[in-house]
């Protein structure tokens, strides 16, 4: 159940991306269990190391949870993976909560509803987020701490800017090949 | 549309607001130009994505047992959303959610300039401003940090031109004197960190009194 779809022959969409898909055009109640036992751990994980207390973190993972069952309508694999609209959900939560103000959201696209899914689109989304995993577990102990530090929401700009010589760069060229066709599918929208 | 713009948003700012360092009010003008530049759409992406391999990747503490019971309970509660404010006109979302939905409200600051403040607090401040075409934003330098984004028309100074969906950055080190172009008003959603202090028509002991 680790996410990581069963590859028989060629590459096929994650189990993830499959719930997540359930959630959203069924509200499939079961494909939304197995998605809450993958990410609500690692969400109390990742809420604790941001600087929660493990009271708060649980309050922040159920809220989450229920955005995530709420805002699924929104989810759409050709864009995104699983984990990086969890994770901006994650953190638009988390300060809503902590700050006790309503973060500025992009205006959202509007989907191409009715449009069949394009397997091919999401498997290379997803491609490109394992590749970025590969190139996140390259990274040396104190690399992978600060690009940490940057996403979990514990350095400025300006500290993320002074740093950019190391780990962001690093990552960068890896970001970069993955933008290409994120950018062709966005303008495919407008 | 829009396929013009050549100034973007940094890299790390986008990476800031991803991660909702960024103070509130340069997060509303980097939603707004997200929403209107599809390369920054793209690019804030990738950066969500890095933040989704780090939240796979997070070491997993187990929920207390009540948790998911409760969560799996609520699913089918009566929930209001909250209001979603979507791009009317000229002004994208995050700006009519920082409205609240009505249209500005200009107060005239001189010269045919014209401004709506939109929030102001400790971390800076948000507005609208107007500026007719041929005139200049007063000769100003910042404190801080100060972010532009033209909704509207276009103007330049000695850094360049800015069209819409162009963003300009400038800190303290840029001493500039934004001037409108020739054509329609130009309205730009303008966020500091820091007081501007403007030189030209309104006093220094003035500035309180505008908020500015």
């Amino acid at each position: 159940m680790e996410g990581s779809g069963t590859s028989t022959d060629g590459p096929e969409i994650s189990e993830q991306t499959a719930w997540m898909i359930a959630v959203r055009d069924n509200r499939d109640r079961a494909a939304f269990s197995v998605l809450f036992d993958f990410f609500a751990p690692r969400l109390k994980g990742f809420v604790i190391r941001a600087g929660s207390s493990s009271e708060q973190a649980e309050e922040i993972v159920q809220d989450v949870m229920l955005t995530v069952w709420r805002k699924a309508a929104s989810f759409d694999p050709h864009r995104a993976q699983v984990s990086a609209w969890i994770y901006q959900i994650a953190r638009n939560r988390h300060i809503d909560i902590i700050r006790k103000e309503r973060r500025p959201l992009p205006d959202e696209l509007e989907t191409q509803a009715e449009a069949e899914p394009d397997s091919s689109q999401i498997i290379a989304i997803e491609q490109e987020s394992t590749r970025l995993k590969t190139a996140l577990g390259r990274l040396s102990a104190e690399q992978r701490e600060m690009i940490e530090k940057a996403y979990l929401g514990e350095l400025t700009h300006r500290e993320i800017s002074d740093q950019t010589g190391l780990p962001l760069g690093t990552i960068k060229s890896r970001i970069r090949l993955g933008l290409d066709r994120l950018r062709h599918e966005l303008q495919g929208l407008r | 549309m829009m396929s013009a713009i050549t100034h973007h948003t940094p890299d790390e700012m986008l990476a800031a607001y991803a991660a909702g360092t960024l103070p509130h009010v340069f997060a509303v003008v980097v939603a707004s130009h997200v929403s209107i530049c599809v390369d920054c759409r793209a690019a804030l992406g990738a950066h969500q994505a890095v933040g989704g391999a780090i939240l796979e990747g997070a070491g997993k503490v187990a929920v207390s047992g009540g948790l998911k019971a409760n969560v799996l309970a609520s699913l089918d509660a009566r929930h209001t959303p909250e209001p979603v404010f979507r791009r009317s006109g000229i002004y994208p979302g995050p700006v009519m959610s920082a409205l609240n939905g009505r249209q500005p409200r200009w107060r005239k600051l001189g010269m045919g300039v014209r401004q709506d403040i939109l929030s102001t607090g400790n971390d800076g401040s948000v507005r609208l401003l107007y500026i007719p075409p041929g005139q200049a934003v007063p000769d100003h330098g910042h404190n801080g940090l100060e972010l532009t984004l033209v909704l509207q028309g276009s103007f330049s100074d000695e850094t360049g031109r800015f069209g819409v969906g162009d963003m300009e950055i400038a800190d303290e080190e840029l001493d500039h004197t934004p001037v409108a172009d020739a054509g329609d008003p130009c309205i730009c959603l303008a966020a500091t960190d820091a007081p501007i202090r403007f030189r030209a028509f309104v006093p220094r002991l003035l500035q309180p009194l505008f908020r500015i």
